[in-house]
């Protein structure tokens, strides 16, 4: 089950048998800890922060909402927030359709699948090192291997991808979907998931495999399509790392590749203005929260559930 | 559903294998077709390990070479690169992987501890407020971390803990990678009661359950759970650059990000070379533990 299933049928498992309370909390303390502390606590502390004038050396000054006006206010900020949209939602789709065709092309009976799944699945966990932005942002630069390689098939004067804002997050998105590994092998799981005599039944129905995929693939996958999608759009929601590095810590060029996470950063660790930073966090969860809770929403017309 | 797709996945390859033979049996048309399924798949896997293997090779050429020679043929091995890059920071590399390797050390040993222990509860206890625990502990796998960054960050400062490794590796002693509890929950639930019963009935209480019975038997989660600690700790760079500022104790994330800051128009041999060595773990790790990585994600399905 996954925890979107679990989070469904939470609320309607019944508990049963004796209760272990004093065993639970032991077992539970470090958790406990964790929730307090570290989750909860801090969470209650950003709200009230997100309503202050706070640098870390003054007290705190309440100011009320100013936080949240001046946000709708700030140029940087809703260009930081549009290209974090454009990143989210054009590199999560291509990530995931490659996904998606990768796995049908290697579930069908497919030789050396373990070697493909391997090799696919390397720069899921590559992507977001440090060292790989660096790879990108040289790859990706004037000089770079990119144009290099179109140098030797007669294209010359390209522009620097990178250090052009038309591009430069172009660049980024590509590496996202270059991690396509992770999603694949979600949807490698769940193919073999689906019962072979749906389909022996449909060939003998007459579909074709055009059909098949449509009628049968599609809907039969439609849960693991939708935790992948919600688990690529939170992630990449929260991506930083690549902007960072590509961008040399400025979200440039002419703030391009200004993530979201970004700027926020830029915020609360150069600026050290804590409180702005604060709400920038919170507008971020409530933009996260709401889209999540869209994709639920509309799941029930899109997720098909076998039971 | 999906603990089952992996499971299935692991444990009925024969069912892969009909597949292929039944294929197999329709003939040439589909040998064909295959044929060049398997041109396409080696293009594309070139394609993506290029820029990879190109920097690996790279990294032993003369600097002038990165510019202008995209071949990915080893031609020269130079390993002054290596030479350079190691001390091109205020301190030698080894500082940095010694710095990063402890911090991914406790980060393991914190997320077996707490996550082992929250699992059991929630797979094998029953008591007061379980719903509402389990609701809490799933939806924190959802949060966005940068809701709580700035007042830990608050917080660690008040207790001079900035530029130490305690904020990297406190929170996940106290398990808020709430997401790999989730994995042993699943894992857990799988393990046959009676083994339990049996137990409980030979008179152990819940301490000597869990680690006699319920622990051993859990290694497979906790060898992915270890994998995974390593590999996204190690990637780890938001929260070394926001608490790790003074030079020595630097990651080597951050300071491979100072590397590239530091240098303007200069050493991408260097650069380079330090990259490979920092990739190097993570490649080891992914060799050693595929099998736990593959089982992990198709269980869970978070990269």
């Amino acid at each position: 089950m996954s925890v979107f299933e679990e989070l469904r049928s939470v609320r309607s498992a019944k508990s049963q048998g004796k209760r272990d309370n004093k065993a639970a909390f032991f077992f539970l303390l470090p958790w406990l800890l964790g929730v307090v502390l570290i989750t909860a606590g801090p969470m209650l502390a950003s709200l009230w922060l997100s309503f202050t004038n706070y640098n870390l050396i003054q007290t705190p000054d309440f100011i009320g909402v100013q936080n949240y006006v001046r946000m709708f206010n700030d140029p940087r900020l809703l260009n930081s927030l549009r290209v974090t949209f454009e990143y989210v939602f054009v590199s999560v789709p291509i990530q995931l359709v490659v996904a998606l065709a990768a796995a049908l092309v290697l579930d069908k009976g497919m030789r050396a699948l373990p070697f493909y799944r391997s090799v696919f699945y390397l720069p899921s966990l590559l992507g977001s090192s440090v060292a790989v932005a660096i790879l990108w942002r040289q790859i990706f630069g004037q000089g770079g291997l990119v144009n290099q390689a179109l140098g030797l098939v007669g294209l010359h004067n390209l522009p620097g991808w990178i250090s052009d804002p038309q591009f430069a997050l172009g660049t980024i998105i590509l590496l996202n979907v270059w991690t396509f590994g992770a999603p694949m092998i979600i949807f490698l799981a769940g193919l073999r998931q689906i019962p072979d005599m749906y389909y022996e039944a449909a060939s003998i129905d007459g579909a074709g495999r055009w059909k098949r995929f449509l009628r049968i693939t599609l809907p039969m996958l439609s849960p693991i399509i939708f935790f992948n999608v919600i688990l690529q759009l939170i992630g990449a929601f929260q991506s930083f790392t690549q902007a960072f590095i590509v961008s040399g810590g400025t979200g440039g060029p002419s703030d391009s590749t200004m993530f979201y996470t970004l700027y926020l950063y830029q915020q609360g660790f150069n600026q050290f203005d804590m409180g702005y930073a604060s709400a920038m966090a919170w507008l971020l969860f409530i933009i996260i929260a709401i889209i999540t809770a869209v994709t639920f929403v509309t799941s029930k017309y899109w997720v098909f559930y076998d039971n | 559903m999906t603990t089952e797709t992996a499971t299935r996945a692991l444990t009925v390859p024969a069912n892969g294998r009909n597949r292929a033979q039944r294929d197999a049996s329709r003939g040439i048309k589909r040998s064909a077709w295959s044929i060049a399924k398997h041109v396409i798949m080696i293009a594309l896997a070139l394609l993506m390990l290029y820029p990879l293997l190109w920097m690996v090779v790279s990294s032993l050429r003369p600097n002038s070479e990165i510019f202008t020679n995209p071949s990915i043929i080893p031609d020269s091995f130079q390993v002054q690169n290596y030479a350079t890059g190691w001390n091109a920071l205020s301190d030698p590399f080894s500082l940095y992987l010694g710095n990063s390797i402890i911090i991914v050390i406790g980060a393991i040993l914190g997320n077996l501890f707490a996550c082992s222990l929250a699992a059991y509860a929630f797979a094998r206890l029953e008591f007061r407020f379980k719903r509402l625990a389990f609701t809490i502990m799933l939806l924190t796998i959802m949060l966005p971390f940068q809701v709580t960054l700035v007042p830990q960050y608050i917080m660690f400062s008040f207790v001079h803990m900035l530029n130490t490794f305690w904020p990297l590796i406190l929170p996940k002693v106290l398990g808020t990678d709430s997401f790999f509890i989730f994995l042993m929950v699943q894992f857990i639930r799988a393990i046959p009661r009676e083994l339990d019963e049996a137990a409980r009935i030979d008179g152990c209480g819940h301490p000597r359950i869990f680690f006699r019975v319920i622990l051993p038997l859990m290694t497979p989660a906790l060898a992915t759970t270890t994998i995974f600690t390593f590999i996204w700790m190690w990637n780890e760079f938001f929260g070394p650059i926001v608490y790790l500022t003074q030079p020595h104790t630097w990651t080597v994330q951050v300071a491979l990000g100072q590397f590239i800051d530091n240098q303007t128009g200069g050493d991408w041999g260097a650069l380079f070379a330090m990259s490979v060595v920092s990739l190097i773990p993570v490649f080891l790790a992914f060799l050693i533990g595929q099998r736990f990585l593959i089982r992990g994600i198709a269980t869970t399905g978070i990269k």
